[in-house]
């Protein structure tokens, strides 16, 4: 049976080129495919993935965080008078909770869809066994996972922001581009991170654990809702070692507009370190999960 | 097209494959048979190269999993124990997308995945949802798709495991098809008459060491009697019943419910039995197949 793709696995170049040792691994395996060749061969799978998700997707993407913003920030920001100093800069408080809202919704997105949907592809479904038993790799599976969440942290966040520049809480045009971009880098981290833990993961008990102990202290705690100076010199220490307060801190100095550049240079070396982190611990603990 | 020396795979301290050396040739059907636990599937996974060998040497299509695993894949078609059908797909789809994965373009994925439900018999299913599937219609999508890179080596993974005797048959014939289309297969399975309706040359796997190698026909010319008389008896009773019978065949086993006595000539058995006074509640004479191969070999049965 003639293989019509056999130059697109390379194949053809496998046999006579290869040196009589096997000893020296080579850098890359035969046939083993670009980082961009890997994903693009998974875009087909990842558009019917979005074409069936998407209308969940609308709601706890758009909806539900429009309605944090309703109640929090408009109708129970209309009690807090606080003055620009103490809000970080922002002129009221919806425009100071905003970018904090949205970069925590970005971490929130980023968690759920790496959390039950990775283990449902090594445990339920099996995905990742089917994919890999083709030319994919490990790397690839990684690689076009994230890229599909990020996608929908992109969209999502762009979608927050844009509805809520009507309303004034931004102080220039370009800040929120900076902020958005913020958000997105907040989503890589969190994504290739809880990747990384789910991939480890034998059973889903350990997801309540990740949620009660981690998104949802995050979540109030690292500053989206309240200066992390109100929680006193140690906790805001503590506070500023979390992975979400770097976010938030980069997100609302560009909203606001009062950018310490030295703050932000540390924000996002934290968040780059800690998705470059998560992105080898989950190659390699789901290469390890997968080998059965 | 395989070749492997002194493979083995250990998980931990647990060694499932303890050292084996097969050789696959092209156009060929060969089986791994035996029992659960027999190591034939880590066998398969390595084969498979998704499975990092643990020492040994092996070669795939002339190539080293270690070093050349994206190209053999590209030109194998798995086809696993497990069901990995995308249940959230539709049965098209399934096999459309992974086609992607290949690097076939879209147009011949197409057309591929076309053809490819027609080979199965579900091109009426296109549309259907997998889980609204049967079973057997289930692995014959899942053997469509493993087709669809039009692989040099089909391995197939206790194919008609859980299906029903009808499906089990349509199955094998499609085998049947793509072996005559020059496809070499590789077969593991706990089922004797799979094994001889389907491979070539088979080994006989057991505790992770190959038992013994041939055709079907060799095994039970060199591991067994022409025939096998089987005498039931009451329960409790075999035990001493076989002192009394064990010269009338070259060799005797006994089973928990039946005496199985080994000779060429297996009515005549019967008939001595009787002889003796002694009376089986049933009696059946049957030609050797490669069950009696494997209690020879490894004392105990297939099932077990």
């Amino acid at each position: 049976m003639a293989s019509d793709m056999a130059s697109d696995t390379g194949s053809d170049t496998a046999s006579g080129t290869k040196p009589p040792t096997t000893s020296a691994r080579p850098v890359r395996p035969t046939g083993s495919l670009s980082a961009w060749e890997g994903m693009a061969r998974q875009y087909d799978y990842w558009l019917t993935v979005l074409k069936r998700t998407w209308r969940g997707g609308v709601v706890s993407s758009f909806l539900t965080p429009l309605l944090y913003v309703v109640a929090m920030g408009v109708l129970l920001g209309g009690f807090i008078e606080g003055d620009p100093d103490r809000l970080e800069g922002a002129s009221s408080y919806l425009a100071f909770v905003v970018p904090g809202l949205v970069a925590s919704h970005a971490m929130t997105i980023a968690v759920s869809e790496s959390t039950y949907p990775v283990m449902g592809s090594i445990k339920w479904h099996k995905t990742f066994f089917a994919q890999l038993a083709t030319p994919l790799a490990v790397r690839d599976l990684v690689n076009a996972y994230v890229a599909f969440v990020m996608f929908r942290v992109a969209s999502a966040c762009a979608v927050f922001m844009l509805v809520i520049a009507p309303f004034g809480v931004f102080a220039t045009w370009w800040g929120p581009i900076l902020a958005w971009l913020s958000q997105v880098l907040v989503g890589f981290a969190f994504t290739t991170l809880v990747f990384s833990y789910s991939a480890r993961l034998k059973s889903e008990e350990g997801f309540g654990l990740l949620f009660r102990l981690g998104v949802i202290p995050l979540t109030l705690f690292s500053g989206a809702f309240f200066p992390i100076s109100n929680l006193g010199p140690v906790l805001e220490w503590v506070a500023r070692l979390t992975p979400l307060w770097h976010g938030v801190s980069l997100s609302r100095m560009f909203c606001v507009d009062r950018i310490d550049w030295a703050l932000a240079a540390l924000n996002v070396t934290v968040l780059v370190t800690l998705t470059v982190v998560g992105w080898f611990l989950a190659v390699r603990n789901l290469d390890r999960r997968l080998e059965v | 097209m395989i070749s492997a020396r002194g493979l083995r795979k250990a998980f931990g301290d647990f060694e499932a494959v303890k050292g084996i050396d097969v050789e696959v040739r092209r156009g060929e059907a060969f089986g791994f048979l035996g029992p659960n636990g027999a190591g034939k599937s880590s066998t398969m996974r390595m084969i498979a190269s998704v499975s990092p060998v643990s020492s040994g040497e092996l070669r795939i299509l002339g190539m080293d999993p270690a070093t050349d695993g994206p190209a053999i894949r590209g030109r194998l078609g798995v086809c696993p124990q497990e069901d990995t059908l995308d249940n959230e797909l539709n049965v098209f789809d399934n096999l459309y997308i992974y086609g992607r994965y290949f690097g076939i373009d879209r147009a011949t994925c197409r057309e591929r995945a076309q053809e490819l439900l027609e080979f199965a018999q579900i091109t009426d299913k296109a549309k259907a949802k997998v889980e609204d599937l049967s079973g057997g219609m289930k692995r014959r999508l899942t053997i469509a798709r493993s087709l669809i890179n039009n692989p040099d080596l089909l391995l197939l993974d206790e194919p008609t495991t859980g299906l029903d005797p009808q499906a089990r048959h349509v199955l094998w014939d499609q085998l049947f098809r793509l072996k005559q289309a020059g496809v070499t297969l590789v077969i593991t399975t706990h089922y004797m008459d799979e094994a001889e309706q389907l491979c070539d040359r088979l080994v006989v796997m057991d505790k992770g060491l190959i038992a013994a190698e041939g055709s079907p026909r060799q095994l039970i010319d060199a591991h067994s009697t022409r025939e096998v008389a089987e005498l039931r008896f009451g329960v409790g009773e075999h035990e001493a019943l076989a002192e009394k019978i064990e010269d009338l065949g070259e060799r005797i086993e006994v089973l928990p419910d039946r005496l199985l006595v080994y000779s060429d000539h297996g009515e005549d058995v019967v008939t001595a039995v009787l002889d003796r006074g002694l009376h089986p509640i049933a009696t059946l004479v049957r030609r050797s197949t490669l069950e009696d191969v494997f209690l020879r070999l490894t004392g105990r049965s297939l099932a077990d």
